[in-house]
């Protein structure tokens, strides 16, 4: 047991399942040499040399593209898009090709690659690298999107995701890079896809959130409880497909749910479970199903000020949360 | 850098038919031919499948024999890679996809190997024979292709990856990107242009400002070559030469196939409204097939009654295939639902 944070979670777990697996190797811009603008494959090259932690040339469509050749041969590329606002131009390889190969073949081909990037807010990164992409590609069948928040479950998931056998997009949000701290047993544990967490156990409200946001809202839990307001912290960890039973379950007993993001309103992952719970759990229900999200802008803004009217944070969320009480 | 195709000839002097300065004995040659062959006797059922309202849509690869089987002669059945398009019949017939196989896909029907009556027809895949499933978007396949060829040198084997697009789509980023790649690295990838001179409607000129896609190979470190892809012995000879080189571990190559599409793009075309019937004549007496068969007749390869047993053989391969695919069963409806996800790792203990 020792208590890391969530890059070192990254880093010890690429590296001992490199060690684990002579198919796995990793891609990206600045991996190499660097370590990673963010350290993420800090010291991986010296240990592994330049054939397994590649240095790529600045162009995310056929860095993914290359993904998904060597995953089609048999390989386990790991692939750091660097940030997750510069995606886009591997868009249609994702999407089109990695996601749709098992479709496509009636199971003959498979793509098991794996996505990381950082995504997210609050770290002064403007427009450009500050994106929260989840629901772009939470819409897409075929494609894992998991967004774990700890070290735990970081090292868990990162080992489960190199197992699986269909594409993953590994979300690690930024500004958990290093604020983050957690106890990681010395175990192989391995935490499985679609499972939710929940985060903290309460009765009043059920609070779903994920990233960044599921820190903020458990500093919100510590404050509410003094106002007895005990809210129930759901973590889904897996994006997409999302755990159902977890987050109704805890709707039905608690009969109060608030869904808080970064990534703007309109078709987030907000609005799709809170038609989930709407559908499957509307008697359950004591209040309408609120959401806190960033707001329907192009992206967010890089002035101080903006920035922090765009991010939810702990005061915003106890705020919603006091208004769901009262309800 | 280029290539010097006439390396592959012992001797340029000598009177030695082409086949046999090439390395291929006359049964090969005759092999070579039959593929053919087969392949447009194929492909012009199909035309009439689609005509008859028997199928929804077809997307021919008539004209591009040629270089096709020249390709496919080139490499190692089962053991490189291919990543093909949707014109590569002749290509993927000749390395072992089955007429039964094309033709269950044409109709969409739940034996089709290829995707289980998923894709549209010509979307040609068989992971036992390494050839990778076609999708619709063009050129994705070409960086995926240097992908291949990145496990290949990674995995320290002597395969190689071919991959066969079209001159439209090197204009996609796709197939900048991808050949970047493999002269970066490299990789053991032959890039196979089938320029067939139109994107559709859209003539070359309105493709690229330079007037060969080989002539881009120099800004990826790599050799282009410009071969006659409708003779069926110099797309031949310009393959193997490339084959050897990648897996000589030399690198990787971009070979331009002239060649021509004398019928519509797709069922669903009508290339009378963009160029000139005088073209499309033109360019039906430098047919492949044509060409292939007086080769084979001058050299005694292939005579009039041996001819007229390959378009009866092939006759009632078609037919059998047709038959077949038209009596196969369709998918069940709720067969949409699967082959999304495949089957997630158990965790003995979970932590």
């Amino acid at each position: 047991m020792s208590e890391i944070n969530n890059i070192d979670a990254l880093t010890l777990t690429l590296a001992q399942e490199m060690r684990r697996d002579p198919r796995i190797f990793l891609a990206g811009e600045d991996v190499g040499r660097r370590g990673g603008v963010f350290r993420a494959t800090k010291g991986l090259v010296q240990e592994f040399g330049e054939n397994r932690v590649v240095d790529s040339p600045l162009a995310e469509l056929s860095l993914v593209a290359v993904g998904i050749g060597a995953a089609l041969y048999g390989l386990r590329p790991i692939v750091e898009i660097q940030f997750a606002d510069f995606i886009a131009p591997a868009f249609n390889q994702i999407v089109q090709e990695a996601a749709r190969f098992r479709y496509r073949t009636n199971g003959d081909w498979i793509c098991p690659l794996l996505i990381r990037t950082p995504y997210g807010g609050g770290i002064g990164g403007g427009l450009y690298h500050s994106q929260s992409i989840e629901a772009t590609y939470a819409h897409i069948p075929g494609l894992y999107v998991v967004a774990p928040a700890t070290p735990y479950d970081i090292v868990g998931m990162l080992r489960y995701a190199l197992r699986v056998n269909d594409p993953v997009l590994f979300l690690e949000h930024k500004k958990t890079y290093r604020l983050i701290k957690g106890e990681v047993p010395d175990s192989d544990y391995m935490i499985p896809f679609c499972k939710a967490d929940i985060k903290r156990k309460g009765s009043d409200i059920t609070v779903i959130a994920y990233g960044l946001m599921l820190h903020e809202t458990l500093q919100a839990a510590q404050q509410l409880i003094h106002e007895d307001i005990d809210i129930e912290v759901v973590d889904p960890r897996t994006l997409h497909p999302l755990d159902r039973d977890t987050i109704l379950s805890s709707v039905k007993k608690t009969g109060k749910a608030l869904i808080v993001h970064e990534d703007n309103l309109t078709l987030g992952l907000g609005a799709e479970i809170s038609a989930l719970i709407a559908s499957e759990a509307f008697e359950y229900l004591d209040a309408p199903v609120m959401r806190l999200t960033g707001p329907d802008v192009p992206a967010m803004p890089y002035a101080r000020t903006m920035q922090d009217y765009f991010m939810p944070n702990v005061e915003k969320i106890t705020t919603a949360i006091r208004k769901l009480a009262a309800y | 850098m280029t290539l010097d195709l006439s390396e592959n000839l012992e001797s340029k002097t000598r009177a030695e038919p082409r086949h046999v300065q090439l390395g291929l004995h006359d049964d090969q040659v005759l092999e070579m031919y039959w593929h053919m062959l087969l392949a447009r006797r194929i492909d012009e059922r199909m035309w009439i499948l689609h005509r008859q309202h028997e199928v929804a849509f077809h997307v021919s690869g008539i004209g591009q024999e040629g270089c096709q089987v020249g390709a496919a002669y080139a490499v190692k059945r089962g053991h490189d890679f291919i990543l093909p398009y949707y014109r590569d019949l002749c290509l993927t017939l000749t390395l072992g996809l089955t007429p039964r196989a094309m033709m269950l896909a044409l109709y969409g029907k739940a034996g089709d190997p290829m995707s289980g009556g998923r894709q549209m027809p010509a979307h040609y895949s068989a992971r036992q024979l390494n050839i990778v499933s076609v999708s619709s978007p063009v050129a994705t396949q070409i960086p995926q292709a240097s992908g291949i060829g990145f496990a290949i040198q990674y995995e320290k084997t002597d395969q190689v990856v071919v991959t066969c697009f079209g001159e439209g789509s090197t204009a996609e980023g796709d197939f900048h990107e991808g050949l970047n790649w493999a002269g970066i690295f490299g990789l053991p990838v032959i890039f196979l242009c089938q320029n067939n001179q139109y994107a559709i409607s859209v003539p070359i000129e309105r493709e690229m400002p330079v007037k060969n896609v080989a002539d881009r190979a120099y800004a990826y470190g790599m050799p282009g070559v410009i071969f006659d892809g409708n003779d069926f012995l110099e797309s031949y000879g310009a393959m193997k030469l490339a084959v050897a080189r990648a897996r000589q571990g030399k690198g990787p190559s971009l070979l331009e196939a002239k060649t021509y599409r004398p019928v519509p793009h797709s069922s669903d075309d009508d290339d009378r409204t963009y160029r000139s019937r005088q073209e499309v004549e033109f360019w039906k007496k430098r047919d492949p097939i044509l060409l292939a068969r007086n080769y084979c007749y001058s050299n005694n390869i292939l005579d009039e009654d041996k001819n007229q047993e390959f378009e009866e053989r092939a006759r009632e391969i078609v037919d059998d295939a047709n038959e077949f695919a038209r009596a196969a069963p369709y998918p069940p409806a709720q067969e949409a639902l699967n082959g999304v996800w495949g089957p997630l790792p158990e965790i003995e203990r979970a932590g």
